[in-house]
């Protein structure tokens, strides 16, 4: 299923455009945090895992999955540039396929390994509060690329649309509405967190039984639906 | 042998027909596409190259559908009119990573690269490429699998003289070799000197198609008008109606012109200097009033 070659050319795209750029200054940011509260206030369970939930988890790493999962598709289909992998005998949910695996492998990369850095200096992986989050930014890496690279293949405006899920729902919605937090990947990936770390330091809304089904289901419906719709994908607007 | 059908093939957008009831055969050798911008000549490309489905009709090549069928693609080349291109990538990257995707390798893509004459840039990016460069790195990407067609979608667009004969002397040998090669272009001359078939498309719909002797016919044999403004107009009209080659003069009052329907293209352009020139009339004005392609399609449309 996985083509080296979309692969190559998807990662080349990602990383070479200018809006990379927020992939490496969001993670700095974060240890640039976790360094300056690591040295005013010390290390402290609840305030590292208050920095982790609420910036890392909350906004960074959707907005790396959002980067991530449309850059991996969008770019091509805005430019055209995307006739050169269509017209391929490729199956076309082999491109898809081959896509989220860069989106995820991105934004695990930029989102996981910088909140498992933030967690050492914080606390130093006291009460496992450092691996329970880099636990949950990893899966939510994997349902955000399905989504946000879903999103990417449907719409010219992924990106704000992906924005405004990931800033609006998620962070928003998610902390006034109780039911939204229920249909958010973050509450998802925090159940998992939940069950790593210790002491009730962490907490989600949302069971791990519950939490793994909706993780599974929304990134396999995600990523089925964006290979069908590239198979129909209509290159030509009108003249 | 391959061949593309096209079989009573429309295609709308909302309420805008693009494609209108169209069928022809595309087979091998070279064919032209020609008509004015915006009649529908990309909307049927499109269509051949699988990129959208027919409203209603059938688009096949050697008898199998072309939507949603991405084995064509081993047949199929295909040279997009748009520039999106990974401009990131360099020439040689860029048609490694086309042969690739069709199964091949690097021996398929520096031969591809060979065909079209890039190997002198091959190592530079794409974004640094000129027009002609980038055309031709397209063309390279579109070869390299050997194919049995080839859609090019208004490749002469941007080039310039030089490049243009090149892309042409291309076109014509891949032609002479067997291949179904089919370009659009809204040029005659561009398309009489490469096709030695044309398919005219008018307003999304089939209006003439045969070689371009046949064309070029229909186009010059139509009723040309001519604004002619002399020292002596109606004596000049007189003169002129006495030959069967001028279907109608008007004088116009206004204009303070004649206006004149010629028929026979080639004796009317002929007969004005010479009887002009036996009346002692100065000839000031003589300008064609309905040359522009747009008109000329319109005409053979309602031929």
């Amino acid at each position: 299923m996985y083509d080296p070659t979309v692969a190559r050319l998807t990662y080349r795209a990602l990383l070479g455009r200018r809006r990379a750029a927020i992939l490496f200054v969001l993670p700095a940011l974060l240890i640039v945090i976790a360094v300056a509260v690591r040295m005013f206030a010390g290390a402290d369970d609840q305030v590292a895992s208050d920095v982790l939930g609420g910036f890392a988890i909350a906004t960074m790493v959707p907005l790396i999955g959002v980067i991530a999962g449309t850059g991996a598709i969008g770019p091509e289909i805005d430019d055209g540039s995307i006739v050169y992998l269509l017209a391929k005998p490729v199956k076309r949910p082999r491109i898809i396929f081959t896509k989220l695996v860069v989106a995820i492998a991105v934004t695990m990369v930029f989102s996981a390994v910088p909140t498992l850095i933030a967690g050492l200096i914080l606390n130093g992986n006291g009460q496992q509060i450092a691996v329970a989050y880099t636990i949950a930014a990893l899966v939510a890496s994997i349902a955000y690329s399905a989504l946000f690279l879903l999103l990417g293949t449907v719409s010219r405006h992924a990106v704000v649309l992906g924005l405004v899920y990931a800033l609006v729902w998620e962070a928003l919605f998610g902390s006034l509405v109780p039911g939204a937090r229920t249909l958010s990947v973050q509450q998802w990936s925090l159940a998992l967190a939940e069950k790593v770390g210790g002491g009730g330091a962490i907490t989600s809304d949302v069971g791990l039984p519950v939490a793994t089904v909706l993780l599974v289901a929304v990134t396999v419906v995600a990523t089925w639906y964006a290979g069908q719709k590239l198979r129909t994908l209509k290159l030509a607007g009108e003249e | 042998m391959t061949t593309i059908e096209i079989d009573h093939t429309s295609r709308w957008f909302g309420n805008v027909v693009a494609v209108n009831d169209v069928s022809m055969t595309v087979g091998p050798g070279v064919t032209g596409l020609l008509g004015p911008n915006g009649a529908g000549k990309s909307t049927l490309i499109n269509m051949m190259a699988g990129f959208l489905a027919p409203s209603t009709g059938t688009v096949t090549l050697d008898g199998s559908p072309i939507w949603r069928n991405e084995a064509v693609y081993r047949q199929i080349g295909i040279v997009p009119e748009r520039e999106g291109m990974y401009d990131f990538l360099t020439g040689r990257e860029f048609v490694v990573a086309n042969a690739e995707l069709q199964g091949l390798g690097d021996a398929e893509a520096a031969a591809a690269l060979a065909t079209v004459q890039m190997e002198y840039a091959q190592d530079r990016k794409i974004s640094t490429y000129s027009k002609g460069m980038r055309q031709r790195v397209k063309m390279a990407s579109a070869l390299v699998h050997d194919p049995s067609v080839l859609l090019l979608d208004e490749p002469f667009n941007g080039m310039d003289p030089r490049q243009r004969m090149q892309l042409m002397e291309l076109l014509r040998r891949m032609g002479a070799e067997g291949r179904t090669v089919l370009f659009s272009s809204h040029i005659l001359e561009e398309v009489e000197q490469l096709a030695s078939h044309i398919e005219v498309i008018v307003a999304g719909r089939h209006a003439a198609s045969g070689d371009f002797r046949r064309i070029r016919r229909l186009m010059t044999d139509r009723p040309h008008r001519y604004l002619v403004r002399s020292s002596d107009d109606r004596a000049l009209a007189a003169a002129l109606i006495a030959d069967p080659s001028t279907a109608g003069i008007e004088v116009d009052l206004g204009e303070n012109a004649l206006r004149i329907q010629a028929v026979d293209f080639a004796r009317f352009t002929t007969l004005l200097p010479k009887v002009a020139r036996d009346q002692g009339i100065r000839l000031l004005t003589v300008s064609p009033s309905d040359e522009s392609l747009e008109s000329v399609f319109s005409y053979l449309v309602a031929a």
